[in-house]
């Protein structure tokens, strides 16, 4: 029996490695996603938890680059998620031409994900001067100031909210934007750039000996990962049709902060395990009412004491490795087998 | 005039409320360096446990006090044993992570027994003095003044007894003062016990100063301590207390001249705008790397 699951296991990583896993995949999620939106294969009720899990992948995913790979600690995800939104829903209730809303969308959720990273980069710049908690903090408060700031600029509702934005985002589209967040935060990761990010995670200061320019690479991973943060909100917007800076406070950064850690950190894979499990855990748990939100940090807590670096913290799929990678690794392990004293 | 100093002895009394729950975040830094993004929601159960006594065991306000006090440092000491020790060895991000979800277990566990928001009964009976044109009331009177004391006893503990040369001793240095012979875990505890009994004293002082308490009210009150104590430096226990004092004015100087919606936007720009030119806070000193 046991050699039946294994050879299972076999198969699918030869599958999930071939090299045209990927274009396969994408082509079949996006062909299944436009059938079951366009004949009511899945009801409204099931496109909807589909389209959240969707949009909290690409939060958690874009967050662990920040969080997991760099090691550094921001609280303030939300926030950019909220000026993705709302810029993007102006644009498309004020600015484009209703006629054209639906080929306009995918600009208006660009427009919302540009607006996140510039603001991004205001905030990153000051608050990689100095190091530790000092992000933590500078998110923190930053994610307090969009709340707040959104709160009193009354043409766009102020606290009451904004609404007014038609249904744009579908499933296609929603399944669209994950596998692109997904993909080229994986590219990233594994690229040249990646390797700064990871190595200023184990070591800031050996990292910068080594020429890696890390100010810089804190940056650039921040500004990314505040884009993709602001195209998840632009999204959200259009799927919600409604919304509000209470939507976007301290507590959507924590939901967003549990994916990651539950998943774990400096993993795609687990990002995206981390969001669809608790996306769903809590559409399953609902009819516990206010009990499932006492359930939920419980399970955190639990889960960080007997399992603190989350499902798949520090390993990854094989599918999202590069083959080059696991080559590498192969070639290490087999050294190490004959050698054993140059594994030290 | 009257007006500001109005304004004044407002801010003293947010201001010290504020210090009074930044204390127990700069303590527990500074012993641990570990953000415990739970004690916002220890001072509101502070404020719960006061509701309750006053309500089933209808004490004066001297006993309420100490029963909250005693309460809640209990509280934070179960949550120090339980959820916070067993990851003093992990990455530092679990144990915030873990704080953090103790924060919205306390919000959500205290939303789930009490769904609707609750009044304290006054415990004490409100005087008020014109004084001039400004008008003082016993309240805000007792507030200041307790918390003051408060302060002084933490500072009077932290600096001149053993007890309190031990936490600055731990906070020093945290491999060689265990072999020195003090006791890690019974200092550690010892110093969640203040800093959350502070938490419930403050939470109890809110309850009776904004009499509607309600369980989420500690998130953002919790985030303000929280900045006073960054603002004062964080792990510094006097910048703690000078920070809760000038948030606190800083908050009731924009309510009082601007429309009072703005008051989080200017107070949390203000700190972003001191954390840019004094990224350790006013007392705080920068700690250089070690390689």
């Amino acid at each position: 029996m046991a050699d039946f699951y294994k050879n299972i296991l076999e198969r699918w990583q030869n599958i999930s490695t071939h090299r045209f896993f990927w274009p396969v995949f994408f082509a079949a999620g996006l062909a299944f996603s436009i059938v079951a939106s366009a004949f009511d294969i899945l009801d409204l009720y099931l496109q909807l938890i589909l389209i959240y899990v969707g949009i909290n992948i690409i939060l958690t995913v874009s967050l662990n680059l920040v969080n997991g790979y760099m090691g550094e600690f921001s609280i303030g995800h939300a926030g950019f998620m909220a000026i993705g939104a709302y810029t993007a829903s102006l644009l498309t209730v004020n600015v484009f031409p209703a006629g054209a809303l639906n080929y306009l969308f995918p600009l208006a959720i660009i427009a919302g994900g540009v607006a996140a990273s510039v603001i991004g980069l205001i905030v990153a710049i000051p608050s990689f001067k100095t190091r530790g908690d000092y992000l933590a903090i500078v998110t923190l408060a930053f994610g307090m100031i969009v709340k707040s700031g959104l709160e009193n600029i009354e043409v766009i509702g102020g606290p009451r909210g904004f609404l007014g934005m038609s249904k744009l985002t579908t499933l296609p589209w929603v399944f669209f934007w994950t596998v692109l967040s997904v993909w080229i935060i994986r590219n990233l990761v594994y690229s040249k750039f990646g390797r700064g990010v990871l190595s200023i995670r184990e070591d800031e200061i050996a990292s910068d000996l080594m020429s890696v320019n890390t100010r810089q690479v804190k940056i650039i991973a921040f500004v990314v990962s505040s884009f993709f943060a602001g195209v998840a909100g632009g999204l959200f917007a259009h799927a919600l049709q409604f919304i509000n800076p209470r939507m976007f406070d301290i507590i959507k950064s924590t939901d967003i902060l549990i994916m990651v850690y539950l998943g774990g950190i400096a993993s795609i894979a687990g990002s995206i395990i981390g969001a669809v499990i608790y996306t769903i855990l809590l559409e399953i748990l609902r009819p516990l009412g206010i009990w499932r939100m006492v359930l939920m940090p419980l399970m955190l807590v639990l889960l960080m004491i007997y399992r603190p670096r989350g499902i798949m913290g520090m390993r990854e799929a094989r599918f999202f490795v590069p083959l080059r990678d696991l080559l590498a690794a192969k070639l290490w392990k087999q050294k190490n087998k004959e050698a054993p004293d140059a594994s030290a | 005039m009257t007006y500001i100093l109005q304004q004044i002895l407002n801010a003293l009394q947010l201001g010290s409320i504020y210090a009074l729950i930044a204390l127990g975040y700069t303590m527990v830094y500074g012993i641990l360096t570990m953000i415990n993004f739970a004690h916002g929601d220890l001072f509101m159960v502070g404020a719960f446990f006061c509701f309750l006594i006053a309500v089933y065991l209808q004490l004066p306000f001297l006993p309420t006090l100490m029963l909250t006090m005693f309460g809640v440092a209990c509280l934070g000491v179960l949550i120090e044993r339980m959820a916070y020790k067993p990851l003093r060895a992990a990455p530092r991000v679990s144990a915030i992570i873990t704080a953090l979800g103790v924060g919205l277990f306390l919000e959500n566990f205290t939303l789930a027994l009490s769904p609707y928001p609750k009044n304290i009964p006054p415990l004490l009976a409100d005087k008020t003095w014109m004084i001039g044109s400004v008008t003082i009331s016993s309240l805000q009177i007792i507030i200041i003044a307790l918390s003051v004391s408060l302060m002084l006893i933490l500072d009077f503990i932290v600096q001149r007894t053993k007890a309190g040369m031990a936490m600055r001793a731990i906070s020093w240095d945290k491999t060689i003062v265990p072999l020195m012979g003090v006791p890690v875990n019974k200092i550690i505890s010892l110093t969640f016990a203040i800093g959350t009994g502070l938490g419930g004293a403050a939470g109890m002082m809110y309850g009776l100063a904004y009499p509607v308490i309600d369980p989420y009210m500690g998130i953002m009150v919790g985030w303000k301590a929280f900045i006073s104590a960054v603002v004062g430096g964080i792990g510094n226990v006097r910048g703690a207390m000078i920070g809760g004092f000038i948030l606190g004015t800083v908050e009731i100087l924009v309510a009082a001249f601007f429309p009072s919606t703005y008051r989080d936007f200017v107070a949390f720009t203000l700190l972003l705008i001191l954390l840019i030119f004094r990224p350790y806070g006013i007392l705080g000193r920068p700690s250089p790397q070690k390689v």
